[in-house]
């Protein structure tokens, strides 16, 4: 059996579980008693310790108790962070320890505390950083399941088994220079060992080289398809979502102009709440609120249905604007001609309207072009993600940041083009000159 | 040239209210088959709304319609005349929906209106404005009809679609779009659309007002020939030439109500009542 991988933000690995969009989550996430609650918890794999770091040209900070009065960072609903609740910190909570590694070099936060692995990976290569005071805490991670999942729960558990006494798990730690003492005590395996960090010196020697412009280019060359699935996947969830909300707008613009009363003070109020509220929470909303009702769905569908339901609303306007800039006469001309009122809107006041709209509509697809980035936020690997991943393993984010941004630019491109197209080619009451020039 | 006495069109104690306003005060009037009749009169007398209750584009509040083999028949059925006023004050407010024509109608018994529904594929309407659909062509324009409401062969609409057009001498603009006729042609097209529906009485309200000049004769010539051919024609206009040379009768009419029917030269030279002659006099100064 193969393991297909799925990315997700850390916060959200535990809900993506319970979710069935995985069905194992395994990421540093620590066993705690909270989180026992939710799910099942294989045996430890890892112990490490909590690691603060400053800037390297700062030495007031040397333990937790200088953090009086200062400002603090650490991973979002980590051990970390509620290791730092103590009167007097500000706390500041990040999606990743790179992001608040960052916010220190640019001079916004006074410490960061996270898992030493991420401060021997992030910290220590970087000149602008350094690692101070003692180990703090004892963390293990586990493998996380759901509680129902009892057959997988025990398979992991006999193969970590495994690892551990054939000496392959050291092996492995040892080459990625993740082994220290609280290891050797969990494993009961205080031997000397041979084995050199040869992974870690690597990955060093790979982080020092690239400083160039020209490695740099290089770098993105080699993460291409990590840019190439973003625009796949921020291209296909947008052109989805907007066909949703070009037939689902046009309903309910429908709806609210020529149903019943009470149909239509539903749509009414289905635009006034959509527009109401941020596309975020709807988002958040549909993906992690919905399967506590039952309605599990994966990130690619509630990514379409949260942004083609929340743009149906603004086409749904769009629509009714078009509808009604047609001229009554024309209505009234259908009905003299003994067409129904279903007939008089399908045939001549429905393409009308529709033609007036498509430009102003194709001027919202690239709007929600660019709001899709906030699918990133549902586990989608959009192109957004993918900048705030490769940013925060290379702290990358001004060359990724330019790089995604005229990424965004290029694909927006066509759609700017279509929109223009659209502009003149659907005015209905267009002059015969203008006809002409056209033909020309 | 009238071919029968058969009566076409028979208008009983016909009365109209807009809101408060009392648009139409009791008209009574008949037109036989064949017969063309111009309706004329100052700006706001009455008659185009006239003209849009024989079509049920207005509806009627009391009275009686027989247009085309169908009889329509309102009164005031125990309501108050309170209730009635702020139910039509209420629907005025909704006229500013694209849809208006239809909100009255939802409020009126199913008999009335399939009753209503079917008059409107027998009687044809021009309007005052350019209406055509501009999203489609001209063929599509006078094709449209027929085919989705009588559910007419494709083919066999399209046939009679561009005889239609070449008795308006547009045969060769089938594939015209609407912004690229002028006024003229525009309102002979429109004469065809409504003759798509093979209809037994032509409405046309003011049909010449929006055209230039030069334009108005084009149009007014199509509506001879129709007459000619024997159809029963009422025609809202201001071409009072068109009114005292081509129509059969002419009906004078004044705040609501029908004031002098008769023959053109009776109502043009020789009016029996001093308010017709004051109107024609006021025209021909």
């Amino acid at each position: 059996m193969r393991a297909e991988f799925v990315q997700n933000q850390w916060d959200g690995l535990i809900p993506g579980l319970q979710n069935n969009n995985y069905d194992v989550a395994i990421n540093g996430i620590e066993i705690t008693d909270d989180r026992k609650q939710e799910v099942n918890f294989t045996d430890p794999y890892y112990l490490t310790y909590e690691q603060l770091i400053v800037n390297s040209n700062r030495d007031d900070i040397n333990c937790l108790s200088d953090l009086v009065g200062k400002k603090a960072g650490a991973l979002k609903s980590s051990l970390a962070e509620r290791i730092l609740q103590f009167p007097g910190v500000d706390v500041k909570t990040y999606d990743s320890e790179v992001a608040a590694m960052t916010d220190m070099a640019n001079g916004r936060l006074d410490a960061v505390l996270c898992d030493a692995p991420i401060a021997l990976y992030y910290a220590k290569p970087d000149p602008r950083f350094k690692l101070v005071g003692q180990p703090i805490g004892e963390i293990s991670y586990g493998i996380a399941v759901r509680k129902s999942d009892t057959q997988l729960h025990a398979k992991l558990n006999s193969a970590i088994n495994k690892l551990s006494t054939s000496g392959k798990l050291r092996e492995i730690l040892e080459r990625w220079n993740l082994w220290h003492y609280l290891m050797a005590v969990y494993l009961n395996d205080k031997g000397p060992s041979n084995i050199l960090p040869t992974k870690y010196d690597y990955y060093m020697t790979s982080l020092g080289k690239s400083k160039t412009f020209y490695d740099k280019l290089q770098r993105y060359w080699e993460f291409r398809s990590l840019f190439i699935w973003g625009i796949v996947n921020t291209l296909g969830v947008s052109i989805v979502a907007m066909i949703v909300a070009i037939i689902w707008g046009l309903f309910i613009a429908l709806t609210r102009l020529y149903a019943p009363k009470p149909f239509s003070r539903l749509a009414v109020l289905y635009i006034e709440l959509i527009r109401g509220t941020p596309l975020l929470i709807q988002l958040y909303f549909i993906y992690y609120a919905l399967p506590n009702i039952g309605i599990s769905m994966s990130p690619f569908l509630a990514a379409v249905i949260g942004l083609g339901l929340n743009y149906a609303a603004y086409e749904a306007e769009n629509y009714r604007a078009g509808l009604f800039s047609v001229p009554r006469g024309q209505m009234e001309a259908a009905v003299a001609l003994g067409m129904s009122r279903n007939q008089s809107l399908r045939h001549i006041i429905v393409p009308q309207g529709i033609r007036l709209v498509i430009p102003p509509m194709t001027n919202d697809f690239i709007s929600l072009l660019k709001d899709s980035s906030l699918i990133a936020v549902i586990t989608m690997n959009d192109l957004t993600k993918a900048y705030f991943q490769f940013a925060t393993t290379y702290f990358d984010f001004l060359g990724a940041g330019v790089l995604v941004a005229i990424l965004y630019l290029i694909i927006g491109l066509p759609f700017v083009k279509l929109a223009k197209y659209a502009e003149v080619k659907f005015s209905t009451f267009r002059t015969r000159e203008e006809e002409n020039r056209m033909k020309l | 040239m009238i071919n029968s006495s058969e009566i076409m069109i028979d208008v009983q104690g016909l009365q109209k209210y807009f809101g408060e306003h009392h648009i139409i005060k009791g008209v009574s009037f008949q037109v036989r088959k064949g017969e063309l009749i111009s309706v004329i009169g100052r700006s706001g007398c009455g008659k185009t709304t006239l003209l849009r209750c024989l079509n049920c584009l207005e509806l009627f509040d009391i009275g009686g319609i027989f247009i085309a083999g169908i009889a329509l028949n309102r009164t005031l059925s125990g309501k108050s005349q309170e209730v009635d006023k702020s139910k039509s004050q209420k629907m005025l407010s909704k006229m500013a929906l694209p849809f208006m024509g239809f909100e009255k109608e939802k409020q009126l018994d199913e008999d009335f209106r399939i009753k209503a529904h079917t008059l409107r594929t027998r009687v044809g309407m021009l309007f005052q404005g350019l209406n055509l659909f501009p999203h489609l062509t001209v063929l599509e324009n006078v094709s449209l009809a027929p085919i989705i409401v009588k559910n007419e062969n494709k083919i066999d609409v399209h046939q009679k679609a561009k005889e239609l057009l070449k008795k308006v001498g547009l045969e060769q603009f089938t594939e015209r779009y609407p912004s690229q006729l002028s006024g003229g042609q525009a309102q002979r097209v429109a004469i065809a659309r409504a003759l798509s529906m093979s209809p037994q009485v032509m409405l046309y309200d003011e049909p010449t007002s929006a055209l230039d000049p030069e334009l108005v004769g084009e149009v007014l010539q199509v509506m001879k020939n129709l007459h000619d051919e024997g159809m029963t024609q009422v025609v809202v206009t201001h071409a009072l030439h068109f009114a005292q040379n081509a129509s059969d009768r002419v009906i004078y009419m004044e705040e609501g109500h029908i004031i002098e029917m008769d023959s053109p030269d009776v109502i043009f030279n020789h009016p029996k009542d001093e308010r017709t002659l004051k109107y024609i006099n006021i025209l021909k100064d």
